[in-house]
């Protein structure tokens, strides 16, 4: 019989410490899916960042090196500077990656650093309850933007669509945006993923998955009524798809 | 055999020694007044096939040097005074996660912009774990070019040896100047420590996976950490405290100075003696681990102590805290990037002893 259904080698076999309805844990197992699937889990090093999922290394099976919030870029630049045979996985939040880390993010994508920025979107700073982010959109309350993130009027700006942003730098060489509020959306995401990920190993230059995410506790809803805000508010201001793949030019 | 002794710039001897010592990643930012060794670092890493970034910014550059150094490579940055204070977050990172690298502050005058000539105004930040948190790492101060190339090299040693940063703490005037300088073998990559706690080459060994992480939110867990690496700074005290003195046993004054200001106190010194005055010269060369004991022997025969530094007074709180109120603790200091006269410090050490 086929087998339907197997966890995948590289994620530790136990519970993970996320929120019920939290998009982290949907996203460690695909990532881990195609780590699994490229034969990479002895020759992958993931880049934690500062966020909910600081916990990634209690997860991945795979060495971790933990750096400062937002710096991660620059630490998987050095990473893969010295290990440029193996897979590098930079995964960040919105917090991390757009705010604090914003000088970090842009040079590495320019530089084309040959490592996989995997970018998890959920509009709101997790770990510390419920800021606003930069990606937090129009009228999305937070607990710094009690009234609604206010652009003008409050003066809290607009929300940062980051790969459009990237996608000016020639540096870059494959971005998309997948999203894991239901199963068709979810593969997708790891189609890109794994794109990304034979990409950085056939030793293009910078590649990055933006991937929409539910935080249930900070959004104030149950798991059900997140996926549902996700795919009612963010997609339709997040578009997902391939944003750029300049891929094909270097074959 | 031993190579010719060559004329260098201490920036450029300092770039030399980190490559011989075997650095394989170099990432830095420009700042005046250590250009010279970013440079020498782009020219001389590239032709040896190995890592140079000129980073976005210093937090940049000491966050590319904490990558690099857990995936396992002898990394190390440069920078001077207000890049250094960028660098600290890392460096607090890297001291709580015990990832070893180096970290050159060729330092100019503060605080804040304030100029680009020598200063010794970062003695604080150097020797008090500038960035947050419980921690301490080695800091060394190099008196010439001579000095520099050879700390610079024994950095990366210690660094490995007691997996931490290791910091060499010049200053524009020895970054600057230009004086001979032989430098040792270059190491062999092969034969550096390994680093089996690295991240990477897990293929090669299958061993467990490896973390290089400074967070642990179990407060029991993280103190057990933090009480390892304080057992770790007491063996450091006793192993690698380093000085060198100057007819301290004839003197009953003794000037304390490092770095450049240890040269001019040098130079003080020669000529009190032309006027048959005796002082001494006590030019710690570990910043931490600080010779206390040696300094509080000192007191102990009756010594006099006049600190000299290009500063307002930092490591003369060293000096007291060494002699304990058991013997007098001068001070005399320049700022702003002004260097103290041999001629100034001689007339403060005539007014001390009244001769
Ligand atoms: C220098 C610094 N500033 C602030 C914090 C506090 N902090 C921890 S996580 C975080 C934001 C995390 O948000 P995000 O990156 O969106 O990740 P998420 O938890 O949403 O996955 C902040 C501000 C910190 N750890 N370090
Ligand atoms: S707070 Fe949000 S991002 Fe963090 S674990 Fe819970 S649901 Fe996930
Ligand atoms: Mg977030």
């Amino acid at each position: 019989m086929e087998l339907a259904y197997g966890h995948p080698k590289s994620l530790k076999p136990i519970q993970t410490k996320y929120c019920p309805g939290c998009g982290h844990g949907v996203i460690h197992r695909i990532i881990c899916e195609v780590i699994d699937e490229l034969g990479l889990q002895e020759k992958s090093i993931i880049t934690n960042p500062v966020g909910c999922s600081i916990w990634a290394d209690l997860y991945f099976d795979i060495d971790s090196v933990q750096p400062a919030h937002g710096r991660t870029p620059a630490a998987a630049t050095g990473v893969k500077r010295v290990r440029p045979d193996h897979l590098v996985i930079c995964y960040q939040g919105d917090g991390d990656l757009a705010a604090i880390g914003t000088a970090e993010i842009v040079h590495a994508a320019n530089r084309g650093e040959k490592f996989t920025t995997i970018f998890v979107n959920n509009a709101i700073y997790g770990m510390t309850g419920g800021q606003m982010a930069p990606t937090t959109l129009v009228g999305q309350k937070a607990t710094t933007a009690p009234y609604g993130r206010d652009p003008e009027g409050a003066g809290m700006g607009y929300p940062i669509h980051v790969l459009e942003m990237l996608a000016t730098l020639e540096g870059t060489r494959y971005l998309a945006r997948g999203s894991v509020n239901n199963a068709a959306n979810v593969r997708k995401t790891k189609q890109y993923i794994k794109k990304a990920f034979e990409a950085q190993m056939s030793g293009v230059g910078f590649t990055m998955v933006e991937i929409l995410s539910q935080c249930p506790t900070n959004w104030s809803m149950d798991p059900q009524e997140s996926v549902e805000w996700l795919e009612k508010n963010m997609i339709p201001f997040y578009q997902l798809g391939e944003v750029k793949n300049t891929l094909e030019a270097s074959k | 055999m031993a190579e010719e002794k060559r004329l260098m710039k201490g920036n450029d001897a300092i770039g030399e020694a980190a490559i011989r010592a075997g650095c394989t990643a170099y990432f830095g930012y420009p700042i005046t007044p250590q250009n010279e060794l970013t440079a020498y670092m782009a020219r001389h890493m590239i032709d040896h096939k190995r890592t140079f970034i000129q980073a976005e910014s210093e937090v940049s550059a000491i966050n590319m040097v904490f990558g690099a150094a857990a995936a396992g490579a002898r990394a190390m940055t440069s920078s001077s005074s207000p890049g250094i204070s960028l660098k600290q977050e890392g460096i607090s990172y890297a001291c709580g996660a015990d990832v070893p690298c180096v970290v050159v502050n060729v330092a100019r005058s503060g605080p804040g912009l304030g100029g680009i000539s020598p200063g010794q105004g970062d003695y604080f930040q150097a020797t008090r774990g500038g960035g947050h948190g419980d921690y301490f790492h080695l800091v060394l101060a190099p008196k010439s070019v001579q000095e520099a190339a050879e700390l610079t090299f024994e950095a990366f040693d210690l660094a490995d040896q007691w997996r931490m940063p290791v910091m060499i703490l010049a200053d524009g005037m020895i970054g600057q100047m230009m004086e001979g300088v032989t430098f040792p073998e270059p190491r062999d990559l092969e034969k550096l420590p390994a680093r089996p706690w690295a991240a990477g080459g897990q293929y090669k060994t299958h061993r467990p996976i490896n973390h290089v992480s400074s967070i642990n939110l179990v407060p029991d867990e993280l103190e057990a950490k933090v009480h390892e690496r304080f057992l770790r700074y007491e063996q450091i005290k006793k192993k690698e405290i380093r000085f060198e003195e100057v007819n301290t046993d004839k003197a009953d004054l003794i000037l304390v100075a490092y770095g450049t200001s240890s040269r001019v106190c040098l130079g003080a010194q020669q000529m009190a003696k032309a006027l048959g005055i005796e002082l001494g010269i006590f030019r710690p060369i570990s910043l931490w681990p600080f010779p206390y004991d040696r300094i509080a022997a000192l007191a102990a025969k009756g010594k006099r102590f006049l600190t000299v530094e290009m500063s307002m007074g930092q490591m003369v709180q060293d000096v007291q805290l060494a002699v304990a109120g058991k013997a007098q603790v001068s001070f005399y200091g320049r700022c702003g990037g002004n260097i103290p006269t041999e001629e100034a410090v001689l007339a403060e050490a005539r007014k001390l002893l009244g001769k």
